[in-house]
């Protein structure tokens, strides 16, 4: 007896200890990115993030164009690999023969577990030429008459980063999709179906909304890649520091000024003013996250979590 | 005697899934406004048999030979619509199936967007008209816009009863429609379907005899697949012709 309760005072000693250090080392990284870009925090407070220029030479430094990038990017990958990802995810569920769903489910999810360096070779390689030389050209024919697809094409840009952003987040956006819609209990089609919905309207009117707090989920899981991600980014986007309407133009996320610049950062300041990047990242994400949060609490109220309270 | 003409007959029906046929050579006629209920042991083919009048079991692979008439056209040929067939032979399912995302006046007009184009004031009468039929318009008049799963079981199943008939169908059919429900549930469950047989004809599958004494007018006895005897509820019930008819209704197996 002595001996089990002695066993469960370690166990749930060691456990706790696990618990907390997640707080733990999350409290520790703030407070190194705070403490490494104490020097920029001084000297340009919270006008860092409302400044333009980023100038090493002069020592002169301000965020905005690299959260705009930021931003911009991950939007344009949300843009495309939402509806790629949640029509991949609904035909699988609900139309697909039954041969066909884990061989693709397999294939989704082995896309997942590609490095980025490997999506940035294959978009300098091929997505990129394939942009400039068709893609590209026709969104301006087509669609020029929009701010967001003028003015000369370079081929590295902020779509071209956000395409590859978008094939990248989207295994992840589906699979997730996948099992929350594959969670829907079948009663929920055939109430739909019994009531003489075809196949697509149960689909939308009762299998994609019960599921909708799961699938804002896989987006914002989509979106939490997408603003972090630097590789494939830093080899597609360009990487000036400028903010352009046009989607053509290139562009610089602060993962990827991160990624190119801290081994050359040889003066305090510029050393400074990336770790305070780090922190703007860092407060972006939690900040984008925290309202995504706040989007799946609204939408699932008054539903109970995954049942029907029958 | 002579029988009434029936609204939807199934006859020398046999309904499989791949090759195990779960019901055998069924021949049942349902007469309009009656309630009759489908009994018998587990597994004895008489849910099979209920989806088989909407062509439900169609959703999980199943397929059927010989015919289902209704109003003299068989719903198994080519040219019916599945979404015109399921608006006339509307089907209640065993749990209670609302819709979570959607309050309880969508929930009852849900069947009513899927099918043809209603003016909001048409629309409106149609769901309190659901409504009252069921049996529930008393309880929710007042929080139309609430969600539906804030309600008990009971008063979910005859929501989902309300949301059924809001389309207006011919046949209701109802598979076990209070196994999930407590007492009280299951009485207000039956009190409505007396209502409904003044508007519509109403096949209800149960495994409850007493409660298929109650509320059915005609019964009939399925066994292992097949169709064993059918006929006037009382007689079923105190003179049953074939002996595992008996067997059953007193007691002895299932």
């Amino acid at each position: 007896m002595e001996g089990r309760s002695a066993g469960d005072v370690i166990f749930k000693i060691a456990l706790t200890g696990a618990a907390l250090s997640v707080p733990t080392l999350l409290g520790f990284l703030v407070f190194e990115l705070w403490a490494g870009s104490r020097l920029a925090i001084a000297k340009y407070g919270l006008g860092f993030v409302t400044g333009t220029t980023w100038d090493p030479v002069a020592e002169d430094f301000g965020a905005l164009p690299l959260i705009f990038g930021t931003l911009v990017s991950a939007s344009i990958a949300l843009a495309i690999a939402v509806p790629l990802s949640l029509g991949v995810a609904i035909y699988l569920t609900e139309f697909s023969p039954k041969w066909l769903r884990q061989p693709v489910a397999f294939l989704i999810e082995l896309l997942a577990a590609i490095p980025s360096v490997v999506y940035g070779l294959w978009g300098i390689f091929v997505l990129v030429p394939v942009l400039k030389s068709t893609v590209f050209p026709f969104l301006r024919d087509t669609l020029g008459f929009l701010p967001f697809f003028q003015g000369p094409i370079y081929g590295n840009s902020m779509l071209a980063a956000g395409i590859i952003l978008a094939i990248m987040v989207m295994p992840y956006i589906m699979s997730v999709s996948r099992e929350v819609l594959n969670a829907v209990p079948a009663s929920q089609r055939e109430a739909a179906m019994g009531l003489g919905a075809t196949r697509w309207e149960a689909a939308w009117t009762a299998v994609v909304p019960y599921a909708r707090s799961g699938i804002i989920g896989a987006v914002i899981l989509g979106l939490g890649r997408a603003l972090g991600e630097t590789m494939a980014v830093t080899m597609l986007i360009g990487n000036r520091n400028e903010i352009a309407a046009s989607l053509f133009a290139p562009g610089y996320t602060m993962a990827a000024v991160i990624a190119n610049e801290f081994s050359e950062a040889t003066t305090d300041m510029h050393f400074a003013a990336l770790t305070y990047v780090a922190l703007v990242l860092f407060a972006v994400t939690v900040l984008v996250n925290a309202m995504a949060r706040l989007l799946i609490w609204r939408v699932g109220r008054g539903k109970p979590s995954g049942g029907q309270g029958a | 005697m002579t029988e009434p003409p029936a609204r939807i007959a199934a006859a020398d029906l046999t309904a499989y899934y791949g090759t195990f046929a779960a019901v055998k050579n069924a021949t049942i006629g349902f007469a309009s406004n009656e309630v009759h209920a489908l009994i018998g042991p587990s597994g004895c083919g008489k849910s099979t048999f209920l989806r088989t009048m909407n062509r439900m079991h169609e959703v999980v692979g199943g397929h059927v030979t010989g015919s289902v008439v209704l109003d003299g056209q068989d719903i198994y040929g080519s040219k019916v619509s599945l979404t015109q067939l399921r608006r006339r032979v509307g089907m209640v399912f065993q749990k209670p199936t609302p819709f979570p995302t959607m309050s309880i006046y969508q929930n009852v007009a849900a069947g009513l967007k899927v099918g043809e184009r209603l003016s909001r004031n048409d629309r409106d009468a149609r769901v309190e008209r659901a409504l009252q039929q069921a049996g529930l318009w008393e309880e929710v008049k007042d929080r139309l816009k609430a969600s539906a799963v804030a309600l008990s079981g009971g008063q979910q199943q005859r929501l989902c009863i309300a949301r059924t008939i809001a389309p207006q169908p011919e046949v209701v059919l109802l598979d076990e429609p209070t196994a999930s429900l407590d007492p009280m549930g299951t009485q207000r469950i039956e009190e409505t379907l007396f209502g409904l047989k003044k508007d519509f004809t109403i096949i209800i599958v149960t495994h409850n005899m007493q409660q298929a004494a109650r509320v059915s007018d005609t019964t009939s006895f399925f066994y292992i697949g097949q169709m064993i005897e059918t006929g006037p509820t009382k007689q079923i019930f105190t003179n049953p012709a074939d002996p595992q008819t008996e067997a059953y209704i007193t007691g002895r197996f299932g």
